[in-house]
Formats: C-alpha cells, structure tokens, sequence
C-alpha cells in the first residue's frame, strides 16, 4: 500500500496555503499508510544561508541548548527553530559540512534528516491526520512539497524509516512500492560516497537519483535511467529546489492520478485526495504512463 | 451452469435509453456511500421506471460506488469516481461524467457502464457481460481475464490489455500498449490503431465479413455506427498454442 501526494504550485498566491493543502491531501491517505507519515516542504530560503532538519534517536527536544555550542565551535550565528520532534537548524550555506561534521561527533543520537536552501521535512511514527497536527504542517508556507503514508514492508517502522527521504542537498523523495535490487545497488552508492542511513530500500532510490545528478544528468535524465537501473515496483514522486517530478516502473504496478491546472500541478495515489484542491472539477485529470518521466520546474 | 437471459431487460445499446425526466438526486456529502450503495442494492426488477432514476452528485472519488446493483436502474454519477465503481452490476446503466478509478465494471454481469472521461487500470477486469464504454483512455490491463463483456474504449489503451481473456470483444478506436491480449483465450481484440507491441500467443488475424459485421453492431450499441470505419480496425485473437499445456512451451509460461 503507502500513499503518496504531491503539489507544486504555480500561483504564488497559494504558496501560503502549501501546508494546509498538503495536509488534507495526505489525509485522505491515512488508509493506505497508517504506521507513520512525512512531509518535506519547500519553504522561503535566505541568501547564503542552509537548514538542517534534524531529528533525535534518543528522543531530544532540547534542540536549542545545541545552538550556542555550535555557534562558538563555528564562529557563526546558528538559527534553532523547534517543531514538535524536529528541529531547523539555519547556519551559513558554506559551513554546511563543517555542522554535518560537527553534529557527527558531538550529537551522536541526532540525525539529519535533510539539507538545503529550501527544503523541511517531517516524518514521524504515528497516524498521518497526528503526525500533521503535531508537526503544524498546516502552518507551513511553500513552494511545493511531497508527502507520505507508509504501510511499512521492506524496513521496521521507525522515524528514519519514514519517506520522505532526503540524500543531497534540496533533494527529496517519497515511494510506493518496494524494490528488490536496493542491497546491490547500496554497495555500490557507498563506493560512490554516498552512504545510506537506514536499511531502507527508497533510501536507496533517494541516493541513487542524487549519485545521477551529481553526474550532471537533469532530473527528467536521472529519472529516465532509473526505469533501466532500478529492478522492483515503484511509483515515485521526487522533489529538488526548483522542480517536481513523477516516475513509475514499467508494469505501472502501484496507482497514481494527477491534475493540472493553471495553479497548480499535483500528484496523489488516489483521486480522493485531490478533491480539496481549489479549481478540481475544472483541472485536467491523468495518469502518468509508466516509466514515463513527468517533471515540472519553476 | 447458472446463465440468465438478460439480453430482455438489460439495456446495452446507448440508442436504447429512454432515461426518465424524473431523476431522484443523491448528494455524497450529506448521504453516506454506505446507505446510496444498500439503497440501490434493495431495488429490484420490477422497479417503476420513475423511482429507478438516479443521480448522484460530489462523488470526490469515491471507492466502490454503484456496486453491486441488481435491477434496470439509471443511475448518473456527477464527477470522478474511484475504484470498482459499478462493479459486478446487473441490468443497470450507469453513467460516468467523469474519470474512473481502476476496477470500473470489475466483474459486471450485464447492463451498460459509460465512462465519459478517462479509466485506470484494469478496467472491466473478469467482467462477464454488458458494455463498457470508455469515450477517453484506458489504461493498463483493460479487459484483464475478461469473461463475456465488451468494452469499447474511443482512445487509447494501456499495456497488458485483454491479459488472459477468455470471451467478450474488445474494440479500441486508438492506439494499445506493450503484450496486448498476453495468453489470450476467446477473446476477440479489434484495434484501429497501432499496437505496441503483442503479449505471449496473441496474433494479428483476418478481418473478415463476419467480424466487420461484428464490430458495426458494437459500434452502434456504442452510438458510433457510421462515425468511425469497420475496416480500419485489425482484428487480434490467441494463436490458440499456449493454453493447453505443451512441454516445449515452458520457457513461455
């Protein structure tokens, strides 16, 4: 099962209404993925600055305490935003790896759950309608944003466990289905330096497509590969600073429906998760082909 | 075996509707799914022709909506409705203003299912009688293991179509995707466009006089007679070497 939704807005004058959408939709799909939920958002980004979304296996709120520390360690102002079980860590753009570093050695039960200019995300164990409300998510203001229900098959339900997952830098993706190829294709992305967190078989579908566009391939090129290199059922929806996009495996094996409009474009495993959108009855309603890239940028 | 004669009552033939002026209006958003689907489970044959009549506005989607249905009904669906709707019907019309989830017409047994948009995957899938007609696309596996029914889908259809299908026709007016008619029985598949590519033991066969005549009798149950030539289509049917066992076979299983 899982659900998955997706919007990327085109109206600017929606873009305060991201999370509230969002969030609708994806409780329609609260059925399809009852064990735990995630969010990723597309928020305002600042010149020259980065967040970290970090989340605590040891079950830390007290994310604040770690702003000062980290601030004299770097010689920088650091921002700490607290949102239910996660924190937004804001620091300058080109001291990214020395926090990463740093986080690493000095807060070992945290874990980054995403890096970028824009990106956020919020996953937890738990009932997504739950899941959203304790995270706010209703308050979130963005540009687009991809959200997940899992009914969990492939890894133990676990906040890391949760979609969506995060590899590089603005870049997010969320999955149904399950692949069978993700242990090999693991060993591999270590040998390129990208290292997985979890036992996850979409963490590796994540890490893949951002192995690929380090390569310099464009999303629609990242996606388009993945049909060949990728071996299991999938539909995905992935999301970088700018753009939006939608792959299914060849057998079309798990649903998806989409609409457009001149507002909007969004994505969800049923249709009954589009309805709350304003304009519905009059968008253009499709399904993607399979192993047909769709993608959409500002 | 159980058959009814159902060619009587059950209407198949758009031309045939003679829907009533009055039409009973059921809102989804203050009548639950639940009680719209027991009240139409609960009429039966000898329903008048007025209260048989139906309506249904703001199905946002709804999963399984229509099923089941056991009498001549009309019943019109105002927007986009998700999987299974009308499935296993009997006797009734049911009408689509809109796109259909996958499983539309699942199973039907007779009577008349129109999607006036788009339908997912799998539709009329093990269906064993009526039409199902599809003025937009349809997507994968349409007509999978089809038992009788025939759908005629005006555009495209998807991969996998006509998987397994053991009798009914199935017309697509556009184009069919990968393994079209893989292991087909008796199924009979008229394309008018080009196919993709076929599915194991499905091959192009002769259009001859009696499958044109054929396929302008499902044409005009479809309102289509005259709009659209018999002789564009090709006819695909099962080379008939797969479905009985043969050891040299087994690579293809």
């Amino acid at each position: 099962m899982c659900g998955i939704a997706g919007l990327f807005l085109k109206a600017p004058q929606l873009q305060p209404q991201l999370g509230g959408l969002l969030a609708q939709m994806t409780s329609t799909l609260c059925s399809r993925g009852p064990d735990s939920a995630g969010f990723a958002l597309y928020t305002a980004d600042a010149p020259s600055k980065s967040k970290l979304t970090l989340t605590s296996v040891g079950g830390r709120s007290d994310f604040e305490i770690l702003a000062p520390v980290l601030s004299r360690s770097i010689g920088a102002p650091v921002l700490v935003t607290n949102r239910y079980t996660h924190a937004i860590l804001t620091i300058p753009t080109d001291l990214t790896r020395t926090c990463r570093d740093w986080l690493v050695e000095n807060a070992q039960d945290i874990r980054i759950v995403s890096e970028g200019a824009s990106l956020e995300i919020y996953k937890e164990v738990g009932y997504p309608d739950e899941v959203a409300r304790s995270f706010d998510i209703v308050s979130i203001a963005g540009t687009h944003g991809i959200a997940h229900t899992r009914m969990a098959t492939e890894s133990a339900v676990t906040t890391t466990g949760a979609h969506p997952f995060s590899t590089g830098p603005d870049q997010c993706l969320v999955h149904n289905g399950s692949l069978s190829n993700h242990a090999s294709l693991r060993r591999e992305l270590q040998r390129d330096g990208i290292v997985p967190q979890t036992e996850n078989d979409t963490e590796v579908a994540a890490g893949y497509l951002t192995r690929e566009l380090k390569r310099g391939k464009t999303l629609g090129e990242a996606l388009k590969s993945s049909v060949d290199d990728l071996d299991g059922f999938f539909t995905f929806v992935v999301g970088t600073k700018n753009g939006f996009g939608v792959l299914r495996d060849p057998i079309a094996c798990k649903p998806a429906v989409m609409a457009e409009t001149e507002d909007y474009v969004a994505f969800a495993s049923e249709y009954r998760s589009l309805t709350c959108l304003p304009g519905i009855k009059n968008a253009r309603v499709f399904e993607p082909k399979p192993a047909t890239p769709y993608f959409w940028e500002h | 075996m159980n058959q009814v004669n159902i060619a009587e009552r059950s209407p198949r033939d758009l031309r045939e509707f003679r829907p009533s002026n009055f039409k009973r209006e059921i809102d989804l958003l203050t009548t639950s799914l639940r009680e719209l689907n027991e009240m139409l489970q609960g009429l039966r044959n000898d329903t008048a022709r007025d209260e048989a009549s139906f309506r249904v506005t703001n199905p946002d989607g709804a999963h399984a909506l229509a099923v089941g249905i056991d009498a001549p009904l009309d019943v019109e669906i105002a927007g986009h409705v998700g999987y299974y709707c009308g499935g296993m019907n009997k006797w009734a019309r049911i009408v689509i203003d809109g796109n259909a989830g996958p499983g539309v017409g699942e199973n039907m047994m007779s009577g008349l299912i129109h999607v006036r948009g788009d339908a997912s995957q799998c539709a009329g899938a093990t269906a064993h009688g009526g039409l199902l007609l599809i003025d937009g696309n349809a997507s994968a596996r349409c007509g999978i293991s089809m038992k009788g029914v025939d759908i005629v889908v005006k555009g495209d259809i998807g991969h996998l179509s006509g998987f397994m299908g053991q009798t009914g026709r199935l017309v697509a007016f556009g184009d069919a995707g990968e393994a079209l008619g893989d292991s087909l029985y008796e199924a009979r598949i008229y394309v008018r466009g080009k196919v993709e590519s076929f599915g194991a033991d499905c091959i192009e066969k002769e259009l001859r006089d009696e499958h044109r005549a054929e396929l302008f009798a499902l044409l005009r149950q479809a309102g289509e007679a005259h709009r659209v030539d018999v002789s564009e289509f090709r006819r695909y049917g099962s080379a008939r070497k797969l479905y009985n066992f043969h050891i040299d076979n087994t690579g293809a299983y």
